[in-house]
């Protein structure tokens, strides 16, 4: 493995000009001797490599949209060292098997830290407790039934008491599906579009209960992708209590509102929608007081014969790796919302802590993830420059601010713009 | 002045002067359609093609006639009898008329949004003749010129449309047109079937049919479809013709020789009686030849503004 000097980098927290030594694959003191590889990082910033804790490489079973590989290296190029990847693969990563499958694959073809979540149910279906404690002896990080919310109350209890036993958090999508069956945020804009809102209440009714459920057992939740005012305050309301739940947002509900749909663009199509102005504000107001813990990819990628369709037959979602950062920094940290050591903590640490990772920090003896970014980048993200197999982006022909320039994984150069 | 877009996507893509326009265009059409030879030249060797997702009697015929009327080579498309059936997608589809040379594609969709997704990747120009729960264009035109012909303006006209709001493509063309020309809109129904934040289109959201109607130049119904009823939107047909259909004594509510209007096909007894729908106000059989001319007004215009590329 290569010794690697980087130099002279501005550090995230402080500003201050820091050289890191890593060997090994971990950040040591010095190195013990001369560097393989020298990365001269003037004028740019170093900050932990960034941990995606939601996100969707759609292997095994949908490697049209994505595979590991690609999508890690979409993800390298995104700056990301660690991504999570949701159970909803073909077959449902819901047993040992298919971990270990994931993994196994991972340790051969991927640009990143692979963490698999394993399904909360069999088949993602909602009736039985999958094998968990299975699935963390093959490698799992969490329990999700992600896409397809915990819609029995009882499940819910069971799948938290059940998770408990085994350290394993439970992140549940959190959407009455009862109230769902729409193509964007219900409101003005798609009644004047014509097209069947998904109302706010049918995630906030869910965060309601999931939140009870663990005051309830005094066992942790994990919310994901919160949207929604009402939903970030009910959140903020359970954290005063003392309740530990923790949530995460993505890019797109702090930087997008749903009257982007106007031209039926089914690249603004995801779940939840895109919602109002008034939520875009709250989703900031919780990322600056703390309710929000993490931002998150949600990368999901789509085929395009899947997205460029009538809108309302359009699949959901998008993906996310390669403007998650840019898309930060631009909506958050260059307006003052955030400081800069205040995102990144929302993008390493945090998640890094919920999952129990052991990433997200630059401290000596930790393995070795670096991501150095340009801040005074501008670039227009381009639909030629994307790493991922589809490219079903929002961002494409916008401009953002914050380039990644290098990402290192482990002691290994995952992702380099510098040569 | 003409037409500013390839496309007629809906009214709100339309200015105040395109729908006038059209209005003024239709009348000279209509006096074409009731003289002795309804046969014109203005879309001699030209091509219209209708693609139909979804059933039609008024609309696809009354485009057929209008296009042939004028002159153009016309021939219609649905689901069932094409390679819709076998899979084709609908960009593929479009582009297979497209590339016949076809100058104008009329489509119902039950997509929303389907004709403005096609739009921008053919080169003919689209007609949105019904498209999910967003726009149906034509219709509002037709429903507008009707009230124009009557009285001879539209501003001012207070205008009342009730019934299932939420499915209703012409309510969200009707509203969007008819404001934007001055009229004021009064809209009601079941609340079941009242999508949120409907005022911000410009109407007013009354609470029952009753105060709806009221003082209204012109009572407009839309057809309910009894298979809501399965998705507990109204307890049943008895019931919804009780409390929201325009009755005799509902109608008595508007102005005296307010027009009553129905785009058709209409539930007998359900949304309208049947001694209403024939009553001296009723207007429902004339909307069907105004739809004629606004769709000949509206090949006309789209065509006039191809000839000028």
């Amino acid at each position: 493995m290569k010794k690697i000097e980087i130099r002279n980098a501005s550090h995230f927290a402080n500003n201050e000009k820091t050289t890191l030594f890593i060997e090994n694959g971990v950040f040591v003191d010095s190195l013990s001797g001369e560097a393989d590889e020298v990365i001269e990082a003037e004028g740019l910033t170093v900050m932990p490599g960034l941990v995606d804790m939601h996100c969707h490489l759609r292997e095994p079973g949908f490697e049209y949209r994505e595979d590991i590989k690609t999508g890690t290296l979409s993800a390298a190029k995104g700056g990301f060292s660690s991504v999570c990847c949701m159970p909803n693969t073909k077959p449902v990563c819901d047993n040992a098997a298919v971990v270990e499958g994931i993994l196994r694959k991972a340790d051969q073809v991927a640009s990143a830290n692979v963490f698999p979540i394993g399904a909360a149910s069999k088949g993602l279906e909602g009736k039985e407790i999958a094998e968990m404690g299975l699935m963390k002896e093959a490698g799992i990080v969490a329990v999700s039934d992600d896409g397809k919310p915990i819609a029995n109350a009882n499940l819910l209890k069971k799948v938290l008491e059940y998770a408990s036993d085994f350290d394993l958090p439970v992140l549940n999508h959190c959407e009455d599906m009862s109230l769902a069956e729409g193509a964007m945020n219900d409101g003005e804009v798609a009644t004047s579009l014509g097209l069947r809102g998904i109302p706010a209440i049918a995630e906030e009714i869910m965060i309601a209960r999931d939140i009870l459920t663990a005051e309830y057992l005094n066992m942790p939740i994990h919310i994901c992708h919160v949207s929604t005012a009402r939903g970030i305050d009910l959140i903020r309301q359970a954290k005063k209590r003392g309740v530990k739940v923790t949530c995460e947002t993505c890019p797109h509900y702090f930087s997008l509102t749903e009257e982007k749909c106007i031209n039926y663009d089914s690249n603004f199509k995801m779940n939840p929608p895109l919602r109002t102005e008034n939520d875009r504000k709250a989703v900031i107001e919780g990322l600056k007081d703390g309710t929000i813990d993490c931002i998150v990819t949600d990368h999901a990628p789509h085929h395009i014969d899947e997205k460029d369709i009538e809108f309302s037959l359009a699949n959901n979602g998008i993906i996310g790796f390669e403007t998650a950062f840019a898309v930060g920094y631009t909506y958050l940290v260059k307006p003052g919302y955030l400081t800069l050591p205040e995102m990144i903590e929302k993008m390493t640490i945090n998640p890094s802590k919920i999952l129990r990772l052991g990433r997200g920090t630059l401290d000596n003896g930790m393995p070795a993830d670096v991501t150095l970014v340009d801040l005074k980048q501008e670039f227009v993200y381009t639909e030629e420059e994307i790493l991922s197999k589809s490219k079903n982006s929002p961002y494409i022909g916008e401009k953002l601010e914050g380039r990644v320039k290098v990402t290192i994984t482990g002691g290994k150069i995952t992702y380099d713009e510098l040569r | 002045m003409g037409l500013r877009n390839k496309d007629l996507l809906g009214l709100k893509q339309l200015t105040a002067e395109e729908i006038m326009e059209i209005l003024d265009t239709a009348k000279m059409m209509k006096m074409v359609l009731t003289s002795g030879n309804k046969k014109t030249s203005h879309l001699q060797g030209k091509s219209v093609v209708t693609l139909f997702y979804e059933n039609s009697t008024r609309t696809r015929l009354s485009f057929e006639l209008a296009s042939k009327y004028m002159g153009s080579a016309s021939a219609n498309i649905t689901t069932s009898g094409s390679s819709v059936n076998k899979g084709e997608s609908l960009l593929d589809t479009a582009r297979t008329i497209d590339m016949m040379a076809t100058d104008i594609i009329i489509m119902r969709h039950s997509q929303s949004g389907a004709p403005h997704y096609l739009a921008p990747r053919v080169k003919a120009s689209i007609v949105n003749a019904g498209d999910g729960m967003n726009e149906h264009p034509t219709q509002a035109l037709l429903d507008m010129f009707t009230l124009y012909e009557k009285y001879g303006h539209l501003d001012g006209l207070k205008v009342a449309i009730c019934g299932d709001l939420y499915h209703s493509r012409v309510v969200r063309s009707n509203v969007i047109g008819l404001t934007k020309l001055g009229s004021t809109v009064s809209v009601a129904g079941p609340r079941t079937m009242v999508p949120i934040g409907l005022e911000k289109m410009g109407c007013t959201v009354c609470k029952s049919v009753s105060e709806a109607v009221k003082d209204a130049d012109a009572v407009m119904g839309l057809r309910v479809q009894l298979e809501r009823q399965q998705k507990s939107l109204f307890p049943s047909v008895a019931e919804y013709s009780k409390f929201y259909s325009i009755s005799e004594e509902v109608l008595k509510l508007a102005k005296p020789n307010a027009y009553l209007m129905h785009p058709g096909p209409c539930n007998h007894g359900v949304e309208i009686p049947t001694s209403v729908y024939d009553c001296p106000q009723s207007v429902i059989n004339e909307q069907v030849t105004n739809g004629v001319a606004v769709r000949m007004a509206v090949l006309y215009l789209l065509m006039a503004r191809r000839n000028q590329e």
